[in-house]
């Protein structure tokens, strides 16, 4: 067993704090909770401390944020249906655009790799692609594919394919169709029997691991034309199997996953206040994955646990936030 | 609300006494746990949306329905379970009674407390989607922003004079 260690307890935050979003760099990263703010922490005298408060982009609560891969912008998402993208070409973090079009709540917002494409999804069941040229956001897709609220969307790690994942229990991939240019449904990842709230690529984009209301984390693997194993594909497109389901760890709904690019370890947030992580085993079948929980930290926070994300340059180390208001720094040793 | 009464003559029920305070109740070096008595206290009191009637005479709430789950790692009460029976199997308020009974206690208990809503297995068609809903918290969030909601659920939680 490794241990989790707590580095620093971060408070800035009034009320529920919904997502955490390290700098793709990982000197910095932002939050983003019920006050309607963002605010950008810093390491200050080998402290995390508070850089910058962003208030006024949004009139209801952010529920995400994401940094561009550039690191030169963080696009927000908010129940009140715009997602504010705020850069720094002044200087200071601005609020330069706003994107409207969605009915209701945004739930979740993903930079594509190359930093040209926007995915947000909303309680109004869509998924919306935008495409970013010079600083211009234009809607390329409305996609209505999901029967119900959309939580998440992560774009693959290096191609411009789209996961999300709904209240409606099934995660969906998308792609662009270059007949057509019509964004279309490739996958559809049905297993789950509640809300699937997050889901994570790992850093080769053939596995994505899931989480839901039902207390399960599931991982799937991609199956393309022609693979070994005879997994039988349709229409030249690849096939998405559940080859793991890790069951019986987590004792209320897992709200966040994230799938560490560099160790490989996955994180849990838990409504349970659990933090756990688990590690593939070296002997594990990739057909048939095996993972063991490496870790689980009792009462990482006083209330639910809603986001995990791992540093993406400094291995071991991730942030966490909470319902309790409290942004949490951790250093996983092995 | 609808300009029509969904169930237009309600079954009363008989209210239950006052709470007995008891000595050891305001003694204060005992330590008082959330007993069941306790929690329905705060949720008898809650208006109907469509009746001049309290969740306790129309039954919607019972007191023998709550149950307080001990967390495994802490013996301290921290896990509490409603269920609630609507009055109608078809029911179009149900997801506001639940929404006011979880904003109620919400308000009410410490925050260390996992409040479930539920309705009674099999007093609603709608169950799992109403139950689904209330479970989630994002989307509850999202309605107690809606202030014409909020204006709702207070009229139901407030208490009548």
């Amino acid at each position: 067993m490794g241990t989790l260690e707590l580095k620093q307890t971060l408070s800035g935050h009034r009320g529920r704090v919904w997502n955490v979003c390290w700098h793709p760099k990982g000197s910095c990263f932002a939050s983003c909770g019920e006050d309607k703010t963002i605010i950008i922490w810093g390491l200050q005298d080998s402290k995390w401390a508070i850089k910058t408060i962003l208030t006024e982009g949004h009139t209801r609560t952010i529920r995400e944020i994401a940094w561009s891969p550039c690191g030169s912008y963080i696009a927000s998402a908010s129940f009140d249906a715009t997602i504010a993208i705020w850069d720094k070409q002044s200087g200071q973090f601005e609020c330069n655009a706003t994107l409207e079009g969605h009915e209701n709540e945004i739930k979740s917002v993903s930079w594509s790799s190359s930093g040209q494409l926007l995915a947000t999804c909303s309680r109004d069941k869509s998924v919306w692609i935008w495409e970013v040229t010079n600083g211009d956001y234009e809607c390329a897709a409305v996609i209505n594919a999901h029967t119900q609220d959309v939580k998440k969307v992560r774009w693959h790690p290096n191609e411009e394919i789209v996961a999300s994942a709904s209240y409606d229990n099934t995660i969906k991939l998308f792609k662009e169709d270059v007949a057509d240019s019509d964004w279309t449904c490739i996958a559809t990842l049905s297993s789950h029997t509640s809300t699937v709230w997050s889901l994570a690529w790992d850093k080769t984009g053939n596995r994505i691991a899931t989480c839901s209301d039902d207390q399960t984390v599931k991982i799937w693997q991609e199956y393309k034309p022609g693979n070994d194993p005879g997994i039988v594909t349709t229409s030249n497109e690849p096939v998405w199997k559940c080859v793991c389901t890790l069951s019986g760890y987590h004792t209320r709904t897992i709200y966040d996953i994230d799938w560490c690019r560099t160790t490989g370890l996955l994180v849990t947030a838990c409504g349970d206040d659990i933090i756990r992580i688990f590690k593939e085993d070296s002997d594990s079948d990739p057909h048939q994955p095996s993972f063991t929980m490496v870790c689980t930290m009792d009462t990482a926070h006083t209330q639910d646990v809603n986001c995990v994300q791992w540093d993406p340059t400094v291995p071991g180390q991730l942030v966490s936030a909470s319902d309790d208001g409290l942004v949490k720094m951790w250093f996983y040793n092995e | 609300m609808a300009d029509t009464l969904e169930n237009i003559n309600p079954k009363l029920y008989k209210k239950i006494d006052e709470r007995i305070v008891t000595a050891n109740d305001e003694n204060e070096n005992i330590v008082d746990e959330f007993d069941t008595r306790e929690i329905f206290d705060l949720i008898r009191n809650i208006n109907d949306p469509e009746h001049p009637l309290t969740l306790e005479e129309l039954n919607v709430v019972e007191q023998n329905l709550i149950e307080n789950v001990p967390l495994q790692i802490d013996n301290r009460a921290s896990k509490i379970i409603v269920k609630f029976t609507p009055t109608i199997p078809h029911c179009s308020m149900a997801t506001l009674i639940g929404l006011s009974i979880r904003v109620q206690l919400l308000r009410t208990l410490p925050s260390r407390f996992k409040v479930n809503v539920e309705i009674t297995p099999g007093t609603h068609m709608s169950e799992s989607a109403v139950n689904k809903q209330l479970a989630d918290k994002e989307r509850v969030a999202a309605a107690l922003e809606n202030n014409h909601l909020l204006e709702v659920i207070n009229q139901c939680v407030g208490i009548k004079c």
